[in-house]
């Protein structure tokens, strides 16, 4: 069983019980332990269910490799599934449950899938289900989606907080073990910046474990000092508990530091993103070693051989009371010597290499542990937990020689450095033979934008395993990072390490190497999805030969792990079958994030209210005070309508408003109308090219509707130009495309007409623009006092600056409703202010605030296109009958070559007309189409127009629409049956002004 | 010669079973090119299968051969978010893609190759007045488009979708264009399932085959040259994506493509929470659940110019952002992996499917964002290009000429962009 | 990721800053050009895998366009120069050839 030894466990309080529950069972581990390592000490050995066959799991590793000791954590809205119990650090009330099973754990009606595995091996879903033709969606795929996805969703919104920290280094040193501590020391020696971060919460990396001494100290010494002298540097930060996930181009790199696990009320901060910008980056990220496929390898109780040693002396945890160890190279011996040290049994070292013999095998035969040459394991006996192994020789087909009783087999074939970010960005791969690993081809990093190396792997990412390689080549790897960067070299002197001196590691891919079937469809490669030796050979059998193939039909190093323990075992696996040299059938791709990172500390603070920010009006307090409905409008919000008091519905309220500002007046907020400020000796002439119409003769004082095309001739934007002096122009812009227009100016004046005279600048947040349109505007305005407002020293289309009762404004008399109406800007700080006192003039004259839905009405009413209803992209002018609009003495305009196409002047282009409806009362949605009796190409009802606006005209006290129709000006009067969701509705063309034609209103 | 291919079903599964699974032959055969075919397509993703399969199946031309320069379906069809849908607004884009979804409802069968169309119902969130007006319009186009869709209620939203926000503060869910045989399909086994097909009928699929030079005499098109050697034909199909300018390079003419990353990512695996696709274009971010559990999450594209296929960090923040805001409880869960593909655009973001300046060689590109869902009907309309050397209905407006006449299949004009 | 120096402000701008603007050194077709040329102006593209010339602008910082010379392929930045000019600067174009030996110069 496994339990908790008497003594030892270097990270754990003893002192400080904590109390844990695990499905729903109270259990205590101590301050220090991981999940993974209480559960351990509480011989909980099976934790979870595979992802396929809900095979028992076990914990394997002792870090974020983790597959299977994957829990769901937490109750309520702060629950989280399938996080690995590895690396999750226990605290007091933890809650963890397991995952993937139906009714419990012990007992999983899904493990019936384990029984018929033979019927489903790899892929067996693309053989099957294929009828009935509506039976995959009806009735397998609910039970494939049901029996997959190991955890359950979460259901409550997050509370916690994420947050994103943006940091400037020259290197960042990924990994705090001692290859990452020593750069980390001899960089930051020399003065540069660095940010080293390491993923657990302690330093010194497998080395405490590992290593002997370090200049004769206990290796723990070396690494407090170097951590302690590290922090003492200003140039220097370090974070723990901080994990490099992705390497991104140009030096970007994303790190995540868990601020506060497991997390609480009032937690504050749960993950903080670190947004990395490094000049260079050294990749100390250590390696990860990898299982043994050997038939029976996935009952609880078989362990990666470094993480029994780490429970051992860690946590003081004992993985098991016999344990077997089976390798195939010397690293994993000192495994054995942690059990020994510690009072356990080793019952045999079966080691597939036919000969061991360094100083590994010496001290194992000294210590009495047998040491069983060429020896695998033919079997696992146990099924929720290992109860024996029977042995076979390697070179053999598994005849069992013997059995041997245990509880724990402790597997290592080699190891992997960590190779994930070097190939993130690019890095290749190349494959050591004599190391038996993928390590970084140093002839092919991933480089920066200059074209340079980005990265540096040293120590054991770079495939140096013992200490003493790892420390040197972790200083000359500093020392080539401070070439790089132009830094001069601080002489540091790397400390004295016993140099490992071992027997190599040989190549076992398959244990025994003749396995037959049966074993091999025994033989786990990956844990979590059940992907086992004999799918990768069905996979090379079925012509799924590329790994991308292999990978992708086996769902191999696709589980949560992504392959940190699986994918090297399958190349190694695919490439055996395919009869090729080790690992020659090339390599996957690794792609961020190097460990699972959280959708919210992805999205970080910029939730809610920080979502996407609103902008707001100077009158928009007032506005919410007043009933608004809000309408966003890019990224602004405009009311919609006011609601006033007793119950007033929506329709209601537009059509109060519309009425007041046909019949008395109404004010509306137009802020957010873009005004953008085009100055200079060329502005009429470049204004000429931007607008469809002649600008540059317009008169200051005077203003103009304008056109905006872009190249492709389509209609952009719309507003009037205000000519201001001689030099200077006021554009006014729709709402949306304040921005973009402005944009637009100066992508032309910058990259086509660079040396004319015009500068431009965005002025809409400067003001606050109020239109008072209706027959009492004027009244309103004079009422105030301080400006002539009359027709004739204030016609249509002029303006005038002045002083309008103690607000100096500019008023344009414009309008976009018909009626008689000024757009009075002042200063946005002021806007409030001028907007009350307007109000006030109103007292009596039925002044009414309207929204953007009565503008909509007054608009359509008097066939005022808007830009985004009439319009979307594919209009152009001409289609909208603004001909007048268009100016035919300029020779160009953006958009002018492009009109001239055929299909922008074919005669069956859809053209803007009127439609009333035969039954005035019906509605016509905004969006039906025309339709007549003919088929298209494709044999569709044919659609000869479409509705783009449609409102209810509450003056006509009539649906009106505008509509774009094919050949639609010829065919006035014309009745046209259109399609909606609620069956055919006739309407008849007519010309597009609803109200009042001849414009009295306006002018008067 | 005859080639022996396993019939799949339950019945041959069990029946491999019981043998250690040791019959089952491989699933397309990797033959040597032969030095001259009638038709080359080059190419061997879900299009470019697609197309050789409806030479074969609907033309009987057999002597064709599919050069593939990596490994097939390694482009975009196995980097895809797999939506199948046919809610366009356009007439020609609507017919293309309502013919493609109805060859996905039968292509398991068709194909004896589960490619798991499941046609879960796709949902466009309308999150703006605008959008309101721009899906009401593709509703109401559909219904003249024979294709069966409805603008949905904010409510109907929430029942179909019950993990979903519909009053965020900032984009209150409005409605959505709801397509109800709308769906996904396993990316993967399109291609396979193609592949497995083409090879049954004596096609050639060449994979680790580069062109490296295309040949033509006389403005006509001979054959290419390649990594494995040249190899001749009469009629050249280009259906390679976003490498399509490189061969156009090669073949002399320029095409209206940029290549472009577009930014995709998946979450750990959870039981099911999402039994619909949901499409928010607002705030740029596209979400189902794919049947191992795992979030499959499209997000936007880089602006420039990209042929690296990599994860780049700004989009998938921007996307998962707006998704957080839009399914709260996806918080906890966590990013299992992100990646890049290439994506083909076009100046109108709609594809080519056409004849080209050299005689016989023809091009089928520019799919963009949303070539997965096309992939039947592409095959299809392609293949009767090539075939016939003329367009049929289905291709014909999608030709080169009709960026010269302004004659342009604009889809972003009904509010959303993304496909 | 990318990093582009703005040769207006001299900043290292983050791609987060900056907003693309496709190929460089396109010559406006205006009225009276061909059918041919005018699409050529508006949509035939280079798109090539290696050197590109392209547009940006430091939208969120000084506003200035300008051209950067980049590798599509593998992300490699050559060299950034201000808009203002119709062709690149001979600077760029020799460590273009350094840097990519048989580089054929583009169809700029």
């Amino acid at each position: 069983m496994s339990t908790r030894l008497a003594a030892g466990g270097r990270l754990i309080e003893r002192s400080r019980t904590v109390r844990f529950r695990f499905n729903g069972t109270e259990l205590t581990g101590f301050d220090g332990d991981t999940l993974a390592s209480a559960l351990l000490a509480n011989n909980k050995l099976l934790v979870g269910r595979s992802f396929k066959y809900h095979r028992p799991r076990g914990i394997v590793a002792s870090g974020p490799e983790e597959p299977n000791a994957l829990v769901s954590l937490g109750e309520g809205n702060r629950f989280e599934p399938n996080r690995r119990a590895t690396d999750t650090e226990l605290s007091e009330g933890l809650v963890a449950v397991s995952q993937n099973h139906w009714p419990s754990l012990e007992f999983d009606i899904g493990s019936v899938a384990d029984r018929l595995s033979r019927f489903l091996p790899a892929g067996f879903y693309y053989k099957t289900f294929i009828w009935p033709r509506r039976g995959w969606a009806s009735m397998y795929e609910p039970a494939i989606r049901h029996s997959a996805g190991l955890g359950k969703p979460p259901r409550e919104r997050d509370p916690d907080r994420y947050e994103h920290c943006h940091v400037h280094v020259d290197v960042l040193v990924v990994g705090g073990g001692i290859s990452g501590l020593a750069a980390a020391d001899r960089l930051s020696r020399a003065g540069v910046r660095v940010l080293l971060i390491e993923q657990s919460a302690h330093w010194g990396g497998r080395s405490l474990n590992d290593c002997a001494e370090f200049d004769g100290d206990p290796v723990d010494e070396w690494v407090n000092r170097k951590v302690d002298e590290l922090r003492q540097r200003e140039t220097v930060r370090l974070l723990g508990r901080t994990t490099g996930t992705g390497v991104y181009d140009h030096g970007y790199a994303l790190a995540l530091e868990r601020v506060s696990e497991p997390e609480g009320p009032g937690s504050g901060v749960r993950h903080r993103l670190w947004r990395i910008r490094a000049n260079k980056i050294v990749l100390a990220s250590g390696a990860i070693e990898r299982p043994i496929c050997f038939a029976g390898n996935d009952v609880p109780g078989v362990m990666l051989a470094s993480a029994v040693r780490d429970y051992v002396l860690d946590f003081g945890v004992s993985p098991g009371d016999r344990t077997v160890l089976i390798t195939n190279n010397d690293d994993a011996y000192r495994t054995a010597f942690a059990l020994v040290d510690a009072g356990l049994t080793v019952p045999a070292i079966l080691d597939v290499r036919p000969v061991s013999d360094g100083p590994a095998a010496k001290r194992a035969r000294e210590l009495g542990i047998p040491i069983e040459n060429g020896k695998a394991i033919a079997a696992v006996k146990g099924r929720s937990r290992v109860r024996g192994v029977s042995i076979c020789a390697h070179a053999g087909e598994g005849a069992v020689l013997g059995e041997l009783e245990c509880d724990c087999v402790a597997m290592s074939g080699g190891w992997s450095p960590a190779v994930h970010l070097w190939s993130h960005c690019g890095g290749r791969l190349v494959w050591d033979p004599v190391g038996v690993m993928f390590r970084p081809d140093g002839n092919n990093p991933p480089r920066d934008a200059a074209g340079r190396s980005m990265v540096w792997p040293v120590g054991a990412a770079n495939g140096q395993l013992d200490a003493a390689g790892a420390m040197e080549g972790a200083l000359t790897g500093a020392a080539d990072v401070l070439n790089e960067l132009g830094f001069n070299e601080v002489p540091v002197s790397a400390p004295h390490i016993e140099a490992d001196s071992g027997c190599p590691v040989m190549a076992a891919w398959l244990v025994p190497n003749g396995l037959g079937h049966s074993g091999k469809s025994k033989a786990w490669v990956d844990f979590q999805n059940d992907v086992k030796v004999s799918d990768i050979e069905l996979a090379v059998r079925e012509g799924y030969t590329s790994p991308e193939h292999a990978k992708r039909y086996t769902t191999l190093g696709m589980a949560t792990d992504q392959g940190k323990l699986s994918n090297v075992n399958g190349l190694g696996l695919l490439s055996r079958a395919l009869n090729l040299g080790e690992c020659e059938a090339g390599t996957t791709t690794f792609r961020p994030p190097y460990t699972p990172v959280a959708l919210g500390a992805i999205a970080g603070d910029a939730k809610g209210d920080l979502f996407k920010p609103v902008r707001k009006t100077p009158m928009d307090g007032w506005h919410s005070g007043r009933g608004a409905i809000w309408e966003p409008v890019s990224d602004w919000r405009r009311p919609y309508c006011y609601l006033s008091t007793g119950g007033e519905t929506v329709s209601e309220a537009v059509s109060r408003e519309s009425l007041a500002v046909r019949k008395s007046a109404g004010i509306l907020d137009a802020t957010t109308l873009g005004k953008i400020l085009v100055k200079g000796r060329d502005a009429g002439r470049f204004l000429d090219m931007l607008y469809t119409n002649m600008m540059s003769n317009l008169q200051p004082g005077r203003c103009r509707y304008g056109l905006m095309c872009n190249e492709n001739g389509f209609l952009m934007d719309d507003g009037v130009v205000a000519r201001l002096d001689a030099d200077t122009f006021l554009c006014h812009t729709t709402t949306g495309g304040a921005e973009h227009v402005h944009a637009w100016m100066e992508e032309w004046l910058q990259c086509e007409w660079w040396n004319w005279r015009v500068y431009t600048a965005n002025v809409t947040e400067e003001f606050a623009q109020i239109a008072v349109a209706g027959p009492n505007a004027r009244r309103i305005l004079e009422r105030i006092g301080g400006m002539e407002v009359g027709s004739e020293s204030l016609p249509f289309m002029s303006w005038t600056s002045g002083n309008l009762g103690g607000f100096e404004v500019r008023i344009f008399r414009i309008s976009f409703s018909g009626e008689i109406s000024f757009e009075i800007a002042v200063g946005a700080d002021e806007g409030l202010a001028l907007w009350k006192a307007l109000l006030d003039a109103g007292e009596g004259l039925d002044l009414q605030p309207y929204g953007t839905e009565a503008l909509h009405v007054l608009r359509a009413e008097k066939g005022y296109v808007m830009i985004g209803d009439e319009t979307d992209g594919t209009v152009t002018p001409q289609d909208l009958g603004l001909n007048w609009a268009i100016s035919r003495k300029k020779k160009d305009y953006l958009g002018k070559r492009a009109q001239e196409r055929p299909h922008l002047n074919h005669p069956d282009r859809w053209k803007l007309v009127g439609l009333k409806t035969v039954d005035s009362g019906t509605e016509l949605p905004s969006g039906s189409h025309a339709i007549d009796s003919g088929t298209n190409a494709h044999g569709h009802t044919r659609m000869i127009g479409r509705v783009t606006s449609s409102y209810f005209s509450p003056i006509l006290n009539r649906t009106i629409a505008l509509a774009l129709i094919e050949r639609g000006p010829e065919r006035m009067d014309e009745v046209l049956r259109f399609s909606t969701s609620n069956g055919v509705v006739e309407a008849r063309i007519s010309g597009t002004v609803f109200y009042d034609p001849e414009g009295t209103q306006l002018n008067a | 010669m005859a080639i022996q291919f396993n019939r799949y079903s339950a019945m041959s599964l069990a029946r491999e079973a019981l043998r250690g699974h040791a019959g089952w032959k491989e699933a397309w055969r990797s033959p040597e090119p032969a030095t001259s075919y009638d038709i080359v397509v080059v190419g061997a993703g879900g299009h470019g299968l697609a197309t050789a399969y409806h030479l074969a199946k609907n033309y009987g031309i057999r002597n064709v051969a599919i050069l593939e320069k990596g490994w097939l379906g390694g482009g975009n069809t196995g980097r895809n978010t797999t939506i199948i849908r046919s809610n366009y607004l356009q007439d020609d884009s609507a017919a293309i893609y309502e013919k493609s979804r109805l060859l996905y409802e039968s292509l398991s069968q068709e194909l004896n190759f589960n490619v798991m169309f499941s046609p879960r119902g796709v949902m466009m969130l309308a999150q703006t007045h605008h959008e309101v007006r721009g899906y009401i319009r593709t509703a109401n186009a559909n219904l003249n488009q024979g294709i069966r869709t409805e603008f949905i209620s904010a409510d109907k939203v929430k029942r179909l979708c019950p993990i979903i926000s519909i009053d965020g503060p900032r984009y209150p869910v409005l409605g959505a264009l709801w397509q109800p045989r709308g769906g996904t399909a396993r990316h993967d086994a399109v291609a396979w399932g193609y592949a497995r097909a083409c090879s049954e009928m004596g096609l050639h699929i060449i994979e680790q085959c580069r062109v490296t030079a295309v040949n033509s005499s006389g403005g006509r098109v001979t054959g290419v040259e390649t990594t494995r050697g040249p190899i001749g034909c009469s009629k050249l199909a280009v259906v390679v994506a976003g490498h399509s300018g490189e061969l156009a390079e090669m073949a002399g003419f320029r095409l209206p493509i940029e290549s472009v990353a577009l930014q995709a990512l998946v979450s750990e695996p959870v039981k099911p929470c999402l039994d619909v696709v949901v499409m928010a274009n607002t705030v740029h971010g596209y979400i189902s659940q794919s049947d191992k559990g795992e979030l499959v999450i499209g997000g936007g594209a880089d602006g420039f110019n990209n042929y690296t296929q990599r994860g780049s960090f700004q989009h998938v923040e921007e996307t998962v952002r707006a998704l957080v805001e839009t399914f709260p409880i996806i918080s906890r869960l966590r990013m299992l992996r992100q990646w890049g593909g290439i994506v083909d655009m076009t100046g109108d973001r709609s594809p080519i499917i056409s004849k080209t300046p050299v005689e016989n060689l023809f091009v089928n590109c520019g799919w963009g964002t949303g070539g997965f869902k096309a992939i039947p009907g592409s095959g299809w309309a392609m293949a009767e290009l090539v075939a016939n050397g003329e367009p049929g209905n289905l291709a014909a407006p999608f030709g080169l000429d009709r960026f010269r006449e302004g004659r342009f299949i604009d889809e972003s004009v009904a509010a959303g962009v993304a496909h | 990721m990318l990093i582009l120096r703005c040769p207006y402000c001299g900043v290292d701008a983050d791609e987060t800053e900056l907003a693309p603007g496709g190929e460089a050194h396109i010559k406006r077709s205006g009225p009276g050009s061909t059918d041919e040329e005018f699409e050529t102006y508006l949509f035939a593209k280079v798109n090539p895998k290696g050197v590109h010339f392209e547009r940006w602008r430091h939208s969120h910082g000084c506003g200035k366009w300008f051209h950067v010379a980049r590798c599509t392929e593998t992300l490699e930045v050559f060299g950034s120069y201000r808009a203002q000019t119709l062709k690149p600067p001979k600077a760029i174009i020799d460590k273009i050839a350094g840097r990519r030996p048989g580089w054929a110069g583009g169809r700029n």
